[in-house]
C-alpha cells in the first residue's frame, strides 16, 4: 500500500482502532484534513477552540480509558491547545496530540503561524516528537499510541510539518505492530517481595486505611480495590480524582479526603498506624501541611511511576507497578493464607470512624428561600439515580459535586483535579457524550467556569450532543470569593462576575433550551424536565445562595486532624 | 548535600538533551556541569551530569531522568570507584618574568602549551575538576584571560561499564 503522509495519519489512527477525533483546521493541517474527507471511519468533531478540542478528546479518554485525539493546525492552534495537553498531563490521561507544523524548509524562519511547538509543549507532556521524515511518521504514530497508553498515561505531541503531509509524495506503508522501544518498557508486575512485606504490614495494622486515588480508576482497578477492601474490612478514602473506584454508597467508604474531604476521612487518616496509598501521589491538597500528614503510619505506596514514590512524603514499602496487577497479588496472597488481622479485627478502630462520622461533616443549613449548592447536586444524584457521567469545571461545584454526588462507579466523575482548569467541563463533556451516545451526560458548572469555553454550545448543536448543563450561579468566583472571605478580611478583589450574560437567551441564541431555577421547590421537577428531554442539550441556570462556603475545610498549613467546620455541623443541623 | 556524578546513555535524537535540560530547569534541580557528544554506536548519545544536591532530591532526579522517553539508561558514577576529567584551555598573559613562570607552573601541572604569542601562552590541562581549580587560582588573577571548560565526564573503574 503507498500512502502520502496525510493519508498515513489519517490510515495509522485507523489502524489504532480510532473512531473519533476532536480538532481544527488551519493551514499547516489542509493536507490532513483532505485525506479525513476521503473516508468514512474516522469522524472528526469540529470544536470552536482548540482548548475545547484537548478537553474534549480528554474527557473521552476519561471516560473510556482509551486515547483521546486531537488534530489541530501550526502556531495559535497549537498554543490554544497546551492548556488541555497540561490538564491532561497533570491527571495521567493517554491522549495523541497531532499538530501542524510550518514546511520543514521554514522551521525557524519566525514563518507564519510558527511556534516551537515541541519546545512548549515539553514540559506539560509525556513525550513529543517532530517529525523529519515522512518515512518515519508511521513508527512515530505507532510510538506516541504507545507512549500516550501505557506506564503513567499522558499526552503525546506529534508535531508534523506540512511537507510531510504532501499528497503528492507517497511512500510504502506498514504499520509496525510489535514495537518495542530501548529507552522505554514501564513495568507491569510488582516486586513480589516488597508486595509480601506489604501483606505482613496490613496483618500487623490496628488502625489500617486505604487511600485510593486516580490512578484505580486509570488501570481499571476498580473490581481489584472493592475485593481487597472487602477480604480485610478496612476502611477506604478516595481522592478527588480516584472518586467512583470504590462506591460510595458503601459504608466502608469514607468519602473522599484533603482539603475539602470529609471529617472522618481526615481523622482517620491521621490516626492511621498503616496507611495503604495506590495509585495516589500525595498531591498537596491531600495531604495538608506535610509535617502533620499521616504521623503515626508506615506507608505503603503503589505506583506504577517511580517518580511518584517518596516524592513528596518518604513512604516505607514502596511497591511500582501497575495496580490491578499489584492489588491482585496482594489479594491471591491473602486468599491463600488463613490469617486475620489482628486486635480485635479493627472493631474499635470502627468505632472511633463512626464517632467521627458521627459529626456529619457535610451538614449543610437548608433554605425555602434560596437554592443551597448542596441540595442542588443531591437533586440531581436523586433525578439521575445516581447513573450518570457528571464532568464539572473548577471551583466551589467542583467541591460540592465530589462532596454530594456519590459516585459508585468509576469513569463517571470527570473533573481537572490537578492543574484545575476552567473551562474544562462544557467541551470535557462533548467528548463523554461522543463516546457514550444515548447516555446522560451532565456538566456541573459555575457563571465564571462556563464562559471560558462557552463557544462550544456550537459544537453540541452541530453534532447533536444532548448534554445538560448544570450552571450554579452565585455571580461570583465561588472559591476564590470564599478564600477572600476568610483569609483577606472579605476584601472580594475582583471575584464578582460583573455583567453577565442572560444565560437563557444565550442558550437559546446557540439553538438549545434554557431554564433559569431560583426556587428550592422547583429544582427537582426542573432537572427531571431537563433529562426528558433526551435528545436536546438543556442549560439551567440554577440561582444558587451566593454565600454558601465550602465546609470542611483543611486551611493551607494545617494538618489533617485541624478542619474548619461548616457551622451546620458546628449545630447539628440537617444533613 | 553530595556531589554526584550521573552518566546517561540516551537516544540521539532531535530535543533529547532540552529534555534534560528542561527537566532539571522546571523541578528546580542544579547543573554544576552538563557534558555530552555521541558514542560509539551513533544511535546513542552519552551525558555526564555533575549536581550538587540532598539525597532525596538526587533519587528524584535518577527517577525524573528514567522517566524521561529518550533516557535508555543510566548510573550514579560517584557511587563507586570512578575516574573523572575535565579539560581546560586556559588563556593567560604572559610577559616578561612571567613566561617562563607560567610555563614551570604549567609544567608542573601536566599543562600543554598549545599556543605562543608575544604576551600570551594558552594551556591545554587535563583533570578532575579541583586540579584546574588549583591551577586557575596559582595564576595571578589579572594574568588570566579567558578560562574554556568542557565539564566533567566519567567513567566506572574495572569492568563496571555503562553500556547496552
Amino acid at each position: 500500500m503507498e500512502l502520502s503522509g496525510a493519508e498515513i495519519v489519517v490510515q495509522a489512527l485507523k489502524d489504532e482502532g480510532v473512531e473519533t477525533i476532536f480538532g481544527y483546521p488551519g493551514g499547516s493541517v489542509l493536507h490532513i484534513y483532505d485525506a479525513l474527507f476521503q473516508q468514512d471511519d474516522v469522524k472528526h468533531v469540529l470544536v470552536r477552540h482548540e482548548q475545547g478540542a484537548t478537553h474534549a478528546a480528554d474527557g473521552y479518554a476519561r471516560s473510556t480509558g482509551k486515547p483521546g485525539v486531537v488534530l489541530v493546525t501550526s502556531g495559535p492552534g497549537a498554543t490554544n491547545a497546551i492548556t488541555g495537553i497540561a490538564t491532561a498531563h497533570l491527571d495521567s490521561i493517554p491522549m495523541v496530540v497531532l499538530t501542524g507544523q510550518v514546511p520543514s524548509a521554514l522551521i525557524g524562519t519566525d514563518a507564519f503561524q510558527e511556534v516551537d511547538t515541541t519546545g512548549i509543549s515539553r514540559p506539560c507532556s509525556k513525550h513529543t516528537f517532530l517529525v523529519k521524515r515522512v518515512e518515519d511518521l508511521a513508527e512515530i504514530m505507532r510510538k506516541a499510541f504507545y507512549i500516550a497508553t501505557t506506564g503513567r498515561p499522558g499526552p503525546v505531541v506529534v508535531d508534523i510539518p506540512k511537507d510531510i503531509t504532501d499528497p503528492n509524495i507517497k511512500i510504502p506503508y506498514e504499520y509496525p505492530r510489535n514495537l518495542k522501544m530501548r529507552s522505554y518498557s514501564p513495568v507491569k508486575k510488582g516486586h513480589l517481595g516488597q508486595i509480601k512485606k506489604a501483606v505482613d504490614l496490613i496483618y500487623k495494622a490496628k488502625r489500617p486505611i486505604i487511600y485510593s486515588g486516580g490512578g484505580v480508576v486509570i488501570d481499571n482497578a476498580s473490581g481489584s480495590l472493592v475485593d481487597l477492601v472487602k477480604e480485610l474490612g478496612i476502611p477506604v478514602t478516595s481522592t478527588l480524582m480516584g472518586l467512583g473506584a470504590y462506591p460510595a454508597s458503601d459504608p466502608q467508604f469514607l468519602g473522599m479526603l484533603g482539603m475539602h474531604g470529609n471529617y472522618e476521612a481526615n481523622m482517620a487518616m491521621h490516626e492511621a498506624d498503616v496507611l495503604i496509598a495506590i495509585g495516589a501521589r500525595f498531591d498537596d491538597r491531600v495531604t495538608g501541611h506535610i509535617a502533620h500528614f499521616c504521623p503515626q503510619a508506615k506507608i505503603i505506596h503503589i505506583d506504577i511511576d517511580p517518580s511518584s514514590i517518596s516524592k513528596n512524603v518518604s513512604v516505607d514499602i514502596p511497591i511500582v507497578g501497575s495496580v490491578k496487577d499489584v492489588l491482585n497479588d496482594i489479594l491471591r496472597i491473602i486468599r491463600e493464607g488463613d490469617r486475620k488481622i489482628e486486635d480485635d479485627g479493627l472493631t474499635s478502630w470502627w468505632e472511633r470512624i463512626e464517632a467521627w462520622r458521627g459529626l456529619g461533616c457535610l451538614r449543610y443549613e437548608q433554605s425555602d428561600e434560596v437554592i443551597k449548592p448542596q441540595f442542588a447536586i443531591e437533586t440531581l444524584h436523586k433525578v439521575t439515580g445516581g447513573d450518570l457521567y457528571l464532568t464539572s469545571d473548577v471551583g466551589q461545584h467542583q467541591m460540592f459535586a465530589a462532596q454530594f454526588y456519590k459516585f459508585d462507579k468509576p469513569r463517571r466523575w470527570i473533573n481537572s483535579g490537578g492543574l484545575g482548569t476552567m473551562g474544562f467541563g462544557l467541551p470535557a463533556a462533548m467528548g463523554v457524550q461522543m463516546a457514550h451516545p444515548g447516555k446522560p451526560v451532565a456538566c456541573v458548572t459555575g457563571e465564571a467556569s462556563i464562559l471560558m469555553c462557552i463557544q462550544e454550545l456550537a459544537t453540541c448543536k452541530q453534532h447533536g450532543l444532548p448534554l445538560k448543563i448544570m450552571l450554579m450561579n452565585n455571580g461570583y468566583m465561588g472559591m476564590v470569593r470564599q478564600w477572600q472571605e476568610m483569609f483577606y478580611e472579605g476584601r472580594y478583589s475582583h471575584s464578582y462576575v460583573d455583567a453577565l450574560p442572560d444565560f437563557v437567551e444565550l442558550t437559546k441564541s446557540f439553538g438549545h433550551v434554557g431554564m433559569r431555577v431560583t426556587k428550592p421547590s422547583d429544582l427537582e421537577a426542573a432537572m427531571q424536565e431537563a433529562f426528558d428531554r433526551k435528545d436536546e442539550l438543556v442549560f439551567m441556570d440554577i440561582v444558587i445562595d451566593p454565600t454558601e462556603n465550602v465546609y470542611p475545610m483543611i486551611e493551607a498549613g494545617k494538618g489533617h486532624h485541624e478542619m474548619a467546620m461548616s457551622p451546620a455541623s458546628k449545630q447539628g443541623g440537617q444533613q | 548535600m553530595n556531589r554526584h556524578i550521573i552518566s546517561l546513555l540516551m537516544e540521539n535524537e532531535a530535543g533529547a538533551l532540552s529534555n534534560v535540560s528542561a527537566l532539571f530547569s522546571a523541578r528546580g534541580y542544579n547543573i554544576e556541569s552538563l557534558c555530552v557528544a555521541p558514542t560509539d554506536d551513533p544511535s546513542l548519545s552519552r551525558m555526564t551530569l555533575v549536581t550538587t544536591c540532598s539525597e532525596s532530591v538526587f533519587e528524584q532526579i535518577t527517577k525524573q531522568l528514567n522517566k524521561l522517553i529518550d533516557v535508555v539508561k543510566l548510573m550514579d558514577l560517584s557511587e563507586g570507584d570512578h575516574i573523572e576529567r575535565e579539560m581546560m584551555l586556559i588563556k593567560i598573559r604572559a610577559e616578561k618574568e612571567m613566561r617562563e613562570e607560567i610555563k614551570r607552573l604549567a609544567e608542573i601541572f601536566r599543562g600543554k602549551i598549545i599556543d605562543v604569542s608575544d604576551n600570551s601562552y594558552v594551556i591545554e590541562m587535563t583533570g578532575d575538576s579541583d586540579k584546574l581549580d588549583a591551577f586557575v587560582h596559582v595564576i595571578p588573577e589579572d594574568h588570566v584571560i579567558e578560562v574554556v571548560r568542557t565539564g566533567v565526564s566519567g567513567i566506572a573503574r574495572g569492568v563496571k561499564s555503562l553500556t547496552l
